[in-house]
């Protein structure tokens, strides 16, 4: 099975975000990039089934700045076979964009299967995984928790409001990821040694119009300062008065 | 392209969920600005308490699009049916609730439609002839404010945001839908236990970070959540005991967990890393119990102990206890 992971680099889930100057953008100023957490799954996932089937390709591909190389480098790393840098210099909101670029790239490699992470944790729009579904005809199951394959078919698990749902979904297929659904692992030195030699292409990407454009960008009101009520358990009393007089929730 | 606004309904056990008559809600605005009209949709089979809630909850029309094969729910299947009406209706905006199904459904319209989505939308205006949105960014963060550049206009709404509104009587028509070859289907749904309140929809949260010292201690978090009676409150987690295995990452708020905003929220043990306060910081009223003074989670608080959890979370366990028996 040919499987292709889209990764997503994002500032650091630690970023206190500050606004840029133009008042449409966070600063980058000082901010630290990381691996989207929820792509860990899915490069793993992609890594178990490729062992498990003994056969087939990990392609890792992200849509971002040059400095991606280096997400991409530590997933060559863990062991995909090669990655792709389709580049863009400026941060990337809109899905309708991303989505468009990236499965027109899908669709000029051997894929049956694409891993994702269930969101990205900066622009929290949670649709890239659907979208490239219905770009390339595939079938899809968001969020997933649990996943098996057989014979071509794949059995999901994925949480829903108060219940779990289970979900069949037939190959080619996509699957976006949810923290949970395996153990990531970690890069070793053999790994880290085998990686520069590792094919990662880098393609300028041709990003079209946005379909969201971002008007502005702003802070969340700052939570007015709160108080100390006391110290140690003898502090319980003075607690409930304010929650009950104060807070009016109790 | 006329003005008309989609609303998908999600219809679970027969029922419509309170979060699609929000959406309904938040389209009547939207409809009262540009004149246009809102049709409900409900997919799937035995739709017809669904479309008498429908009928009521402020849209001018609702379709029921029935189709045996899509009675629990088709990814690809619902999708192909959504975009259809919306296409059949001349829609130029399509909504639907901020949930697992909405945000598995709507992203795989909006691309079937050619067009942008807006997800986990707080506010949501029709001006100047374009729709505009509100949403949280960096899980709250931040916020952006952004502008349709393409039609039709599709977003999820965050729900318990909206307040649902009544309307008059509204006429219900039937189509049968074209599920067409489904891809992926729901084979099952397994409920949780009754007595587990969704984190997301708790009144209010009890989380516990690693002050707690070893996961047998989360028996305090349980116990105090408890007290509360049955079905009010849910147990909450910080990243660092779900990496640690503690406690399931379905009990994880923050930045790579859950986003929860309950009337009362409680941080024990929790220090307050960033990437946790985004994920709570919209808790109406937060107590924050924890051995240090200086733990960032403080700045955030309304009411504080400082004090070791191992006194203070048995002692307050058994004050709301008596609290909540004398109401």
């Amino acid at each position: 099975m040919d499987i292709v992971v889209c990764v997503k680099r994002v500032p650091t889930s630690d970023t206190a975000v500050k606004i840029a100057a133009d008042g449409k953008s966070f600063d980058p100023a000082g901010v630290q990039y990381e691996l989207n957490a929820y792509d860990e799954f899915a490069i793993e996932q992609a890594l178990q089934i490729k062992e498990k089937l003994g056969a087939g390709s990990v392609t890792v591909v992200t849509l971002g700045p040059k400095d991606a190389q280096k997400e991409l480098r530590d997933a060559l790393a863990r062991g995909a076979d090669k990655a792709v840098l389709l580049v863009t210099d400026k941060w990337v909101f809109d899905s309708w964009s991303a989505a468009t670029v990236l499965a027109n790239w899908i669709k000029t490699v051997p894929c049956q299967l694409v891993l994702c992470g269930r969101q990205a944790i900066d622009a929290d729009n949670n649709q890239l995984p659907p979208r490239l579904a219905a770009m390339l005809g595939f079938g899809c199951v968001t969020e997933v928790g649990k996943l098996e394959l057989a014979d071509g078919v794949f059995t999901a698990e994925r949480d829903i409001e108060g219940a779990r749902e289970v979900v069949t979904c037939r190959t080619p297929a996509v699957i976006s990821c949810q923290k949970g659904l395996n153990a990531p692992r970690f890069a070793n030195l053999k790994g880290i040694m085998a990686a520069k030699k590792k094919p990662l292409d880098e393609v300028q990407a041709a990003m079209p119009e946005a379909a969201m454009v971002i008007e502005s960008m702003s802070l969340p009101p700052a939570r007015a300062a709160g108080r100390i009520v006391g110290n140690g358990a003898d502090a319980v009393p003075a607690l409930i008065a304010a929650l009950r007089n104060e807070a009016k929730v109790l | 392209m006329s003005q008309n606004i989609l609303v998908v309904a999600e219809v679970r056990g027969g029922a419509v969920k309170r979060p699609s008559l929000e959406a309904v809600a938040a389209a009547t605005r939207l409809a009262a600005r540009n004149g246009g009209k809102v049709i409900a949709l409900a997919v799937g089979a035995d739709l017809d308490a669904a479309c008498a809630t429908l009928a009521t909850s402020g849209a001018h029309q609702v379709v029921a699009a029935e189709s045996a094969a899509l009675a629990k729910f088709s990814g690809d299947g619902n999708a192909r049916v959504v975009a259809e009406q919306a296409r059949a209706h001349g829609c130029g905006a399509v909504l639907m609730a901020h949930t697992a199904m909405g945000k598995d459904l709507l992203p795989r319209v909006a691309a079937l439609l050619d067009t942008g989505l807006v997800s986990d939308v707080v506010d949501v205006d029709f001006a100047n002839g374009a729709y505009t949105a509100r949403k949280p960014v960096f899980a709250g963060k931040a916020f952006v404010q952004v502008r349709a550049a393409r039609s039709p206009f599709v977003a999820t709404l965050r729900p318990n945001n909206f307040e649902p509104v009544t309307g008059a009587a509204a006429p219900v028509s039937k189509v049968a839908a074209q599920a067409g070859d489904l891809m992926s289907v729901v084979k099952e749904i397994i409920a949780a236990a009754s007595d587990k309140v969704p984190l997301q929809e708790a009144k209010v949260v009890v989380a516990g970070g690693r002050g707690l010292k070893e996961p047998q201690h989360f028996k305090l978090i349980e116990d105090l959540a408890a007290a509360f009676g049955p079905g009010v409150a849910a147990v909450g987690a910080s990243r660092a005991v779900v990496d640690a295995g503690w406690r399931p990452h379905g009990e994880q708020v923050g930045q790579t967990g859950k986003v929860v905003a309950p009337p009362l929220y409680f941080a024990i043990g929790i220090s307050g890393a960033i990437q946790h306060l985004a994920g709570m910081r919209t808790a109406r009223t937060i107590v924050a119990i924890n051995k240090d003074p200086e733990a960032p989670i403080f700045k955030v608080a309304d009411f504080g102990i400082v004090g070791d959890a191992f006194e203070v979370v048995p002692a307050l366990t058994e004050a709301i206890r008596q609290a909540v028996a004398a109401r």
